[in-house]
Formats: structure tokens, sequence, C-alpha cells
């Protein structure tokens, strides 16, 4: 009886799968955003592979292009001045880049409780360019810049990806417009074949070699300074990479010694029996 | 506890004796996971999945109760106060790429656990009542999952939410008051989260309760074997202890490697990058995708895209997502084969490599997105699912010529040889 009723069910759920299967589908229109997109770009960072650190001189120079460039716009709302430190700031230096931000933190008069600004101290976390959202999308043409803090681990592709968007701007292919003709770039957007729908609201960034200066000496390429500002954004969206990879391989040696011991203690009790 | 022949525990220590006399919880231990537990000889190492298990739970429970301590379960906090742990916390990074990726390893060897007990039938009488625990368990781990997904609150947690809760809106009629009742909203918000993160707390100490009547009921006849033969006498058995403990041994080591190299090395891998940002109820992320352990699941609920039967595509596709996993608990009365061991169905063997890559197929498709062709292919492939449990398996065992089996475990693994070589320091022949 259990047999018999468990196969009518089978036999619902097979029919109503067999019937979906052969229902005709729609034909599903060729689109731009389909057919350009294209994959991120091949580009090599310090702290790729399993044993991969942070080039402390290449975080410095991705964070200055970010504090020239890109904190006009984007927030980085978890990262701390403090945490600076970390890539290779001194204490006194943090003090000042704190000090000099040009935004300056909320906070109140303390005589009248009044809402007022301070400059920013090394605890404190990096102010946001604008208000809130509305201000932002305000100022941007109704987009909204992302905050930076996560930006390298919430894409697919992630440094890889920020350094292919930054470089990636062109102009629209002719045969993208000769085949969709209704896929021009809209005004006040960008093409851009690495972003998903192949128009992006930001504007190109980095535009001209030598935008930043480098108090190192590197030549501030585009593609040098792309790369350095994703490799900072990789060390802010993971900031602990380092101590991970350490840890890693420390505890694969201690379990490797390990296991291997367990395996002998394994095959010496089973010595005596056939199994 | 389960054969005569297993040892009686004799504490030769003075202090366990006493406690043994008041309490005989040592006698407990002894017979349930030390040398008063005979298993059979011949296990091989998928035996060593249900510890496995075992430990991927302690390693959730523990390093989930330390991040209780950090996480504020409040939807404007969530988030940062996960990215705080991650930051903040004294190695908090590691303790949550440890529960993060914790949750995956657990699901890999419960697969692994789940097939081993199909292929060699431990479903099969008279271990009916092991599986049907085992079931529970594994439905107790899916809705723990799902809830520990939500607390980061990021845009999959979200949506994920969104999407899952939203079955109980494809119940006729009293779907949406009871959807709505569930998440204390009409969307999921501080009212859900905070809900979910105390069932989330709970559950996993539901689990560890259902896997003590699980083991409680496996030891009442003892392990399965791969032979699926039953046990006929102590030469078919050894001691747990030391025998099987050792063997564990080995597999918890291999076990940790693998667990290591994700947390320290891919630790994201396996996660989705929309959930590293904060959840927005305003923006919908173009692909909505659950966590790879349901993604089989997830394809089979997509497949339904009919209505049919004056049932709405939605619901067929809701019941057969719960009926996927529900039909498990009638398989010991589907398959009604003597046989218990694939090794000898050489009809079943198949339909169960079958079944493997069909699953497979069901997990990539439950990522893909919802378009020709991974939609017609998801329902060919949920189609054997159905027709395996419901239709395959019931008939097979009905017309199958079985092979003929070995007359006990020992002559099986003895092929008539000695009974045993010397042990290591004695000096062996062999």
């Amino acid at each position: 009886m259990l047999r018999f009723l468990a196969g009518l069910v089978g036999l619902g759920f097979v029919s109503a799968l067999f019937i979906a299967f052969v229902m005709p589908r729609e034909k599903v229109e060729p689109s731009a955003a389909h057919e350009y997109h294209l994959p991120e770009k091949e580009v090599k960072f310090s702290f790729d592979g399993p044993l991969g650190t942070y080039d402390r001189q290449q975080l410095q120079r991705g964070f200055q292009v970010y504090k020239e460039v890109c904190s006009a716009c984007h927030s980085m709302k978890l990262v701390a001045f403090r945490d600076l430190e970390e890539i290779g700031f001194s204490k006194p230096e943090v003090k000042a880049i704190a000090k000099q931000w040009p935004v300056e933190v909320p906070s109140i008069n303390p005589d009248t409780g009044e809402a007022a600004t301070r400059k920013a101290i090394p605890s404190d976390y990096f102010p946001s360019p604008y208000a809130n959202e509305t201000a932002a999308r305000a100022a941007n043409n109704n987009a909204l810049p992302p905050d930076m803090s996560l930006l390298a681990k919430a894409r697919e592709g992630g440094p890889h990806y920020i350094y292919s968007i930054i470089t990636g701007y062109q102009s629209q292919p002719a045969d993208l417009l000769k085949r969709f003709p209704d896929a021009k770039t809209p005004t006040g957007l960008h093409y851009n074949p690495y972003f998903a729908n192949l128009n992006i609201a930001m504007p190109p960034p980095l535009v001209a070699d030598g935008q930043v200066t480098y108090s190192d000496g590197t030549k501030a390429s585009v593609d040098q300074m792309a790369q350095d500002v994703s490799a900072f954004l990789m060390w802010a969206a993971e900031p602990k990479l380092e101590n991970r990879h350490r840890t890693g391989a420390a505890v694969l040696i201690y379990l490797i010694i390990a296991t291997a011991f367990a395996y002998g203690a394994y095959r010496n009790i089973w010595r005596d029996k056939k199994h | 506890m389960s054969f005569p022949w297993a040892e009686n525990y004799a504490p030769k220590n003075p202090l366990m004796k006493w406690v043994d006399e008041k309490l005989p919880l040592p006698r407990l231990v002894y017979n349930a996971v030390g040398a008063g537990y005979p298993v059979p000889r011949n296990l091989n190492y998928f035996w060593n999945f249900g510890v496995l298990a075992g430990i991927a739970l302690t390693v959730q429970i523990v390093t989930g109760i330390v991040l209780a301590m950090h996480y504020a379960s409040n939807a404007d906090m969530a988030f940062n106060s996960v990215e705080g742990i991650m930051r903040d916390v004294n190695s908090g990074w590691l303790l949550r790429y440890m529960h993060m990726n914790g949750a995956s390893m657990f699901f890999i060897v419960v697969y692994i656990h789940i097939f081993r007990g199909l292929y060699y039938g431990s479903y099969k009488a008279p271990r009916e009542m092991v599986w049907l625990l085992g079931v529970v368990i594994f439905l107790l781990m899916m809705a723990t999952a799902f809830m520990g997904y939500v607390l980061p609150w990021g845009q999959m947690s979200f949506w994920g939410a969104q999407v899952i809760t939203g079955f109980f809106s494809a119940i006729p009629v009293v779907g949406d008051p009871i959807h709505t009742w569930l998440l204390g909203g009409f969307a999921p918000d501080n009212a859900a989260l905070n809900r979910f993160f105390s069932l989330h707390y709970l559950l996993p100490f539901v689990i560890a309760g259902v896997i003590v009547l699980h083991i409680w009921a496996l030891h009442i006849p003892g392990s399965n074997n791969p032979t699926g033969v039953d046990v006929k006498g102590p030469q078919d058995t050894v001691p747990f202890h030391p025998y099987y403990t050792a063997k564990d041994g080995f597999g918890v080591g291999v076990f940790l490697i693998i667990f290591t190299l994700l947390v320290c090395f891919w630790p994201n891998m396996l996660g989705h990058p929309d959930n590293y940002i904060q959840a927005n109820p305003l923006s919908t992320p173009a692909h909505i995708v659950p966590e790879w352990y349901f993604w089989p699941f997830y394809a089979i609920l997509r497949a339904f895209t009919v209505n049919w039967f004056w049932i709405p595509a939605k619901l067929w596709g809701v019941l057969a997502m719960f009926g996927s996993i529900l039909l498990l608990f009638f398989l010991p009365w589907l398959d009604n084969s003597p046989v218990r061991s694939a090794n000898y169905r050489p009809a079943y063997r198949i339909a169960f490599w079958v079944l493997v890559v069909d699953v497979l197929i069901l997990g990539w498709i439950g990522k893909s997105p919802a378009e020709e062709p991974y939609v017609r292919i998801g329902q060919v492939a949920a189609m054997y699912y159905f027709a395996h449990f419901l239709l395959i398996v019931p008939i097979i065992a009905m017309v199958e010529k079985t092979k003929p089996l070995p007359n006990s475990i020992s002559e099986s693994v003895l092929h008539g040889e000695a009974e045993e070589a010397a042990p290591i320091g004695v000096g062996s022949a062999h």
C-alpha cells in the first residue's frame, strides 16, 4: 500500500515536471550586456596565493590614491585611522593624517550641545564625504557611490575586478551600436565592459599619469595607481589576511605531522586484525 | 549493550570505581565508544563520517558561543558587529571564518554520511529508527544553517530569508497570515532577525539531543558494515576502542587539514560576495542563490514552472522541495530488498550512482540562473530524483536478482586464511 501511494506521488511529481519540460519557452532576446560583458583582467598581486603578504609600500601608495581621488565620493566606514599603523604608518603620521583629513567628524559643541564638527583623531573611523544617502545621490546624478570598506570582498573577482573597472573605460564598440541601437550609453553614464550592465555611473577616476605624486618615487602611471588602490582596498576589506596565511601554514604543519602519527597508530593497532 | 561477547566494564582505578557505583557514567561511555562496544571489523573509511559530523557540530557550538558574545542581533547593528568581530575582536576573524566554513564542513561530511547509508543499506531493518532520527537531524541542520546565514544581515542573508520564508505564503488560504506571523512582520526585519538568532542558538542543542538518540538507536543492533551481513559471532567484530578510536583519530586529522585549508586560505570560496554588502530591502540582487548545501533543493523548487492538476507552480515547487527530504522518512519501507549492501545488488548499485550524479547536477542547476538550458536540465534531474526514490528503488527491490552474500563478515575478510598475523614487535612472517 505504501509503495503504491509512493508510486502515485512519484508519478505526480514526474508528470508535473514532464509538462514543465515540454512547455515551449519564450525566445530570449540577445542583450548587449550579455554579449559584451568581459571577465576581470589578469593582474598579479603580492597577496595572491596561499602564502601571499601585503606590500606595505604599495598599500601606502594605494591609500594615497584613496585619499586624494576615491574619498571625494566613496566612504570607508569600517576602517579607522588607527588601522593605518598596520600598513606601516607611525603613530605621529597617523595622527597627522587624521588631523588633516578634509572631512571633519560630526560632534557637538561642548558648551551649547549644538551639532558641530571637529578634527578627526586616530580612533575615529574615516569620515564619510556625504552626510547621508540622499546627499550622496543628489551629488552624483542619483547614483550611490558604494562604501569601500568591503568592496574587494563584495564583488566577484575582488581586487582584480576593481582594477579592471578602473582601467576598463573605453568608447562603445561600433558593432555593439550596430547590433543593439537601443543600447547606446545614456548621457551621464560611462561605457565599461567590466561592469555588469556595461554602463557605470562613476566617471573614470584615474585619467592621467601623475594624477597623484608618489612620495616613494614610484612612477604614478594609471595602471600603477589602479593596482595600488586595488591592493589597498583588499587590505581594507581583509586586514587580517597575513595573520590568516601565517596561522594556516603553522596549523597545517602541525596537523600533517599529527595526522601522520595518527595514521601510524591506526596501522599499528590494526596490525593483528585483517580487515 | 549489543552483543553477548561485549567486554564488561571493570574499573581499575579506585576513583572510577567509586564514581561508577554512584553514577554509572563511566560505564555508559565505555559501552558507547569504548572497548564495550563491539563493531564489525570490516568498516571502511566511509564509516568515519559519523564521528566527523559530531566533531563538526562541536566546532560549530564552541565557535558559535564565542561569536554570540560579540554579535548584536539588531537589524541596524548586526552587519557592523560581524565586521567588528572580523577586525577588532582578538582572533575574531578565525572564529568567524571557522563558523562560516564549519557549516560547510558539517554539510559535506553529513552528505557523505547519508550517501554511505544509501549505498550500504544502513536505513534498512533493523536500523530504521537510526535512519529516521538521522533525517530529523538533517532537517534540524538545514533550519539551523538557514537561520544562521541570515544573522550577518548581508544582502544574501536578507533576500535568502525573503525567498525561503516566502514558501509559507504558498500554503493555500492561510499562507499569508502564517508568513506574517512567522516573520513578525510583512518582510524580514528586526523581529525576524531576533527570533532567528534565538532559534539559531537553540537548535544546535536540540541536534545534539537527537544525536544522542541516533547513537542510542544505533547501538541496539550495532553498526552496519560494507557487506551488509549481520554480525554472527565475536570473530566478526573488534572493540570500538582502540580499533575505531585509532581509525577515527586519523580521519579527524584529515578532516582538520581540509578544514584548515578552507578557513585559512580560501575562507570565502564557498560564500557569496553579495553577503559582504549590508542588507538593503530596496535593492534586489541580480541572482538570489542560497548557500551551496541548499543548491540541489533550490533546483527542485525552481524546476516546477507550470500549474498542473489545479495546483499552482509555486506550490508544486514548495511541496516538491519539502517532499524531496520527507520522502527519505519512507525509504526503509519503499526499499524492501532483504539485501542491504549495494555491493551485492547490481541494479540498485547503478541507480545509486545515477542518483549521486543527479544530485550533483541538481546542485549545479541550483547555482545557475533560471534560464535555458539550465531549467530543462534541472527538470530532467528533478524527475530522476523523485523517480529514483518513489518508483525505481521500489521496483528494483521487487525484481532484482542479487548476488550471493558471504556467510559472515569474518569469512569475507579472511577468505579462509589464518585468523591473525603477529602484532608489531613480535616478529612476523607477513
